[in-house]
């Protein structure tokens, strides 16, 4: 049997699948609830300033009939008072002292960081993760991601709360700023424990084209929120990576950010994170999604050897490169398995019109189409529309025996030059007369 | 044996005749056509022989574009939601939907172009803007499915069109002939006076062309006629008993039980003669009726038959007993009474195997055995040429020997599907104008 269980940063917990900091803990109820189906952590719904919410909240993005592929809100912190929240984390350890409860913070004045620290360790919180990434309606008060986005006032902020913290201190990050690593850095010279990424990105999640205005509508009006949602892992995936291999941050990471499955958490946790979090699937499937994260997770590590989510950490990131340094030599071109083609012709039209029109039709003897094997550059484009799992595959065609990369090439003096010169790739490349593109059907 | 009771009321009946394509709602519509894949040189497009543009009107109602894409399909069938109905959707469009190809289910094409159609029929969506007046008349002898499609096409070129029709409501077969599982007459008749409004041609109902003189006042008065007159009657196959009470052709009993299904009456024992779709239809519909037993019987091999494969499954699904390989001698009567029919067996080649004549009782027999042609109509025309099977014959223009007529549908093609007769009608339409504007082909 595998061992889920970890240690982030000091905060012990039975697996590495947190609830991020959310609606879904809004309460007591919500993360005992969760608890009780699973789930190993919980990071409490942000605890500081006063707030009221407006209504409506929420707004999806939907691609054809999945719903949520993306998600927004202009929800801010918690609007229950204090006290109750501090009884009910009381309560939620009482019942499950083995879990993972984490406060998340957000005040302005030393003062009031110092207290609410106090507050919530007495409450017996096990750690704290402060707040600086929400990207609306609090960072206009100089709060939120206001903070995330000044690296002194964060350092600053995280070693207040280290005057007086005895739990591990995670700081949330937010993406709104050109790079991660800068915060993420101030993080670790204020003495933060850990790290959490990424907090939700500023949006408008759509426009309501009736209306003449942005979702979520409240009263005829609207407001940019934070984008989150399934559609927001791949950005959360980079600034991982960016931190997770950056030389100077050497503190534990918490990914967050489109994770849904057990195949989202291993890919963060490949990428340098050492626990997860999760809202957004929670808050459109409920807590029970619990059980096939951890099954997966569990046949995943089953299948590669590991023994613990340690072993798992930042498996990936070895082989991720600054691109100067990926091996030009290295081809591949497609290769169309006719058994299990359905002739939808949909990587003939990709490639024609949004590639290198390397893909062609047998005109009146099948409707399979084939590769011109000599304008494939092998960029996946006909892959990754082709239907069918497993019907156009990228084959090797280099023999593998030399690398070269651009690093080498700039150092031998081989990279080309200028405009025109030869030893860029594309001059050999066969692209039809403009002409030829007039008159084709459909 | 049947599962059916005879149905008493129109509630009964409607139950018993359940829509196997019915209506789609929003969500449906929304979640099915999602599944699309917007194919390139899209099969079934290929396979329509209105040619519509199905990925694209499939993608304009999954943006919420209902009425473009009830304009999609009417720009290239006049007659979308009752095609996307009747239409054998299982070898035209959905059987070549590319989904088929990894055992996935086809997107039900037919059900979303009657969801687009039926949208714009029920909110009166205007779609097109008529031609300017041209200043020509054409005549049109017949509503059906050819003629409307006729009608619809020559109107938005701005034709003055008149129809000429026998009966009292257009539609022709689909109406009298087309199964009432497969299309209600109300939603026929949504549709036809849609159609009428939309494009502004004239019907002249229970007005039958049948006489030299009648042709001659056409003649006189439009610059052209085109010819959607369909087929006659069941042909008769020389049968002893052929004209006993109880012995009905296929297209005669299908019209009354579609119009007054209270005023049939169904035989206890049925046996249907023929192997087409109006030999499974007809049988399936008796079997709905509240017949204890239907056989079907065919002169030939199963896989001989010309109905399609699923045509058979539907009537099979109801209770419907085909017998292969049998061909009838004889219908019995007993003083004036059907009894039952004589039939022998036969070889895979047709031959009669000797000594092998069974009987078979029955209180009623339906013939499916094929539609006449309407020979004595034809021969009202000076010059209108026939081919050996009784044709029309006409050119790449839909126009016939005699250079004023055209024509399409079942009396050129011999009788194939309502969309074959809308497709060619269209283009006749345009074989009309190219003839009567002297416009260059």
């Amino acid at each position: 049997m595998d061992d889920l269980s970890i240690n982030f940063a000091g905060i012990k917990a039975p697996n590495p699948f947190w609830l991020a900091s959310a609606p879904p803990t809004n309460s007591g109820y919500q993360v005992m609830k969760a608890f009780d189906q699973g789930w190993g952590g919980a990071v409490w719904k942000t605890l500081g300033v006063p707030v009221i919410n407006v209504s409506s909240r929420y707004g999806g993005l939907n691609y054809r009939d999945t719903r949520m592929m993306g998600f927004n809100n202009i929800e801010l912190i918690t609007d229950r008072p204090l006290k109750d929240n501090l009884k009910e984390i009381e309560e939620v350890k009482k019942y499950f002292p083995d879990h993972a409860v984490i406060a998340s913070l957000m005040v302005e004045s030393r003062e009031e960081w110092h207290q609410i620290v106090r507050d919530v360790e007495n409450a017996g919180a096990d750690g704290l993760e402060l707040n600086f990434g929400c990207p609306h309606g609090m960072c206009e008060r100089g709060m939120g991601s206001a903070v995330g986005q000044e690296p002194e006032v964060l350092k600053t902020i995280v070693s207040w709360v280290k005057e007086v913290a005895k739990t591990p201190v995670i700081v949330k990050l937010t993406p709104n700023i050109t790079d991660i690593t800068e915060p993420g850095l101030a993080a670790v010279e204020g003495g933060g424990d850990a790290i959490s990424l990424i907090n939700t990105i500023q949006s408008l999640v759509g426009v309501d084209i009736d209306n003449f205005v942005s979702y979520p509508n409240v009263g005829g009006e609207s407001t940019n929120g934070g984008y989150c949602g399934p559609a927001v892992k791949p950005i959360a995936l980079n600034m991982l990576k960016n931190c997770a291999q950056h030389s100077g941050i050497n503190i534990p990471i918490s990914g967050i950010g489109g994770i849904e499955n057990w195949k989202d958490a291993v890919e963060h946790i490949l990428l340098g994170a050492s626990s997860v979090q999760v809202c957004t699937a929670v808050m459109h499937y409920g807590f029970g999604i619990i059980r096939e994260m951890t099954s997966g997770l569990e046949r995943y590590m089953d299948n590669k050897g590991f023994n613990t989510i340690n072993d798992m950490v930042g498996k990936a990131l070895p082989n991720i490169k600054t691109w100067e340094n990926l091996n030009l030599n290295h081809k591949v071109t497609a290769n169309i398995n006719a058994d299990k083609c359905i002739e939808c012709q949909l990587c003939y039209t990709a490639c024609e019109d949004g590639a290198h029109q390397a893909i062609g039709l047998q005109k009146d003897v099948s409707r399979v189409p084939y590769v011109i094997e000599e304008n494939c550059v092998g960029c996946n484009l006909c892959s990754l529309v082709c239907p069918v799992e497993g019907c156009i595959t990228m084959e090797r065609k280099d023999d593998g025996k030399e690398v070269v990369t651009w690093s080498d090439k700039t150092i031998k003096g081989t990279a080309p030059e200028t405009f025109n010169d030869e030893r860029a790739g594309g001059i050999g490349h066969y692209v039809p007369e403009p002409k030829d593109a007039l008159n084709k059907n459909r | 044996m049947s599962e059916f009771v005879r149905p008493k009321s129109k509630e009964e009946f409607a139950l018993n005749f359940a829509q196997i394509k019915p209506p789609m709602n929003d969500t449906e519509a929304f979640y099915e056509s999602s599944r699309c894949l917007f194919c390139y040189d899209a099969p079934c497009v290929n396979a329509c022989p209105t040619e519509i543009d199905i990925p694209l009107f499939i993608r304009q109602i999954n943006t919420k574009n209902t009425e473009g894409a009830a304009k999609t399909i009417y720009e290239s069938n006049y007659l979308g939601n009752t095609c996307g109905k009747v239409c054998p959707t299982e070898v035209l469009c959905e059987g070549a939907c590319v989904f088929n190809n990894q055992n996935v289910k086809p997107i039900e094409i037919g059900r979303l172009q009657s969801f687009a159609s039926s949208n714009a029929i029920m909110g009166n969506k205007k779609l097109f803007e008529l031609g300017n007046p041209n200043g020509k008349k054409v005549a049109i002898i017949g509503a059906g499915p050819a003629g409307v499609s006729c009608a619809c096409e020559l109107s938005r070129e701005g034709f003055e069109v008149d129809i000429y029709e026998a009966k009292s409501q257009s539609s022709g077969l689909v109406m009298h002939g087309v199964a009432p599982y497969k299309i209600t007459n109300e939603v026929v008749m949504h549709e036809m006076s849609y159609l009428e409004k939309q494009f502004g041609y004239k019907v002249i109902y229970n007005n039958i062309i049948d006489s030299r003189d009648k042709i001659k006042a056409l003649e006189n008065n439009y610059d052209a006629i085109f010819l959607g007159v369909g087929l006659g009657k069941t042909n008769r196959i020389g049968l002893n008993g052929e004209n006993l009470e109880n012995v009905f052709g296929a297209v005669e009993f299908i019209e009354k039980l579609k119009l007054q299904h209270e005023e049939v009456t169904i035989g206890k024992k049925v046996i249907v003669l023929g192997g087409g779709n109006t030999a499974m239809d007809v049988a399936s519909e008796c079997a709905r009726m509240g017949s204890d037993s239907v056989k079907l019987f065919y002169r030939g091999d199963k896989t001989k038959m010309s109905a399609y494969e699923f045509e058979y499954d539907l009537a099979k699904g109801v209770g419907v007993k085909g017998v292969f390989n049998a061909v009838p001698l004889e219908i019995l009567e007993e003083g004036g009474i059907l009894k039952g029919v004589r039939f022998a067996n036969t070889t895979n080649k047709s031959k009669k195997v000797p000594e092998s004549e069974f009987t078979e009782e029955c209180d009623m027999v339906i013939m499916a055995t094929g539609q006449s042609k309407m020979v004595n109509f034809f021969s009202l025309i000076n010059n209108l040429e026939l081919d050996k099977k009784n044709r029309i014959k006409v050119n790449d223009r839909f126009q016939t020997t005699n250079e004023k007529y055209f024509a399409a549908g079942d009396a050129m093609n011999g009788g194939v599907e309502v969309v074959n007769a809308v497709a060619e009608a269209k283009m006749a339409a345009q074989g009309i104008k190219k003839y009567l504007l002297k416009v260059k082909a």
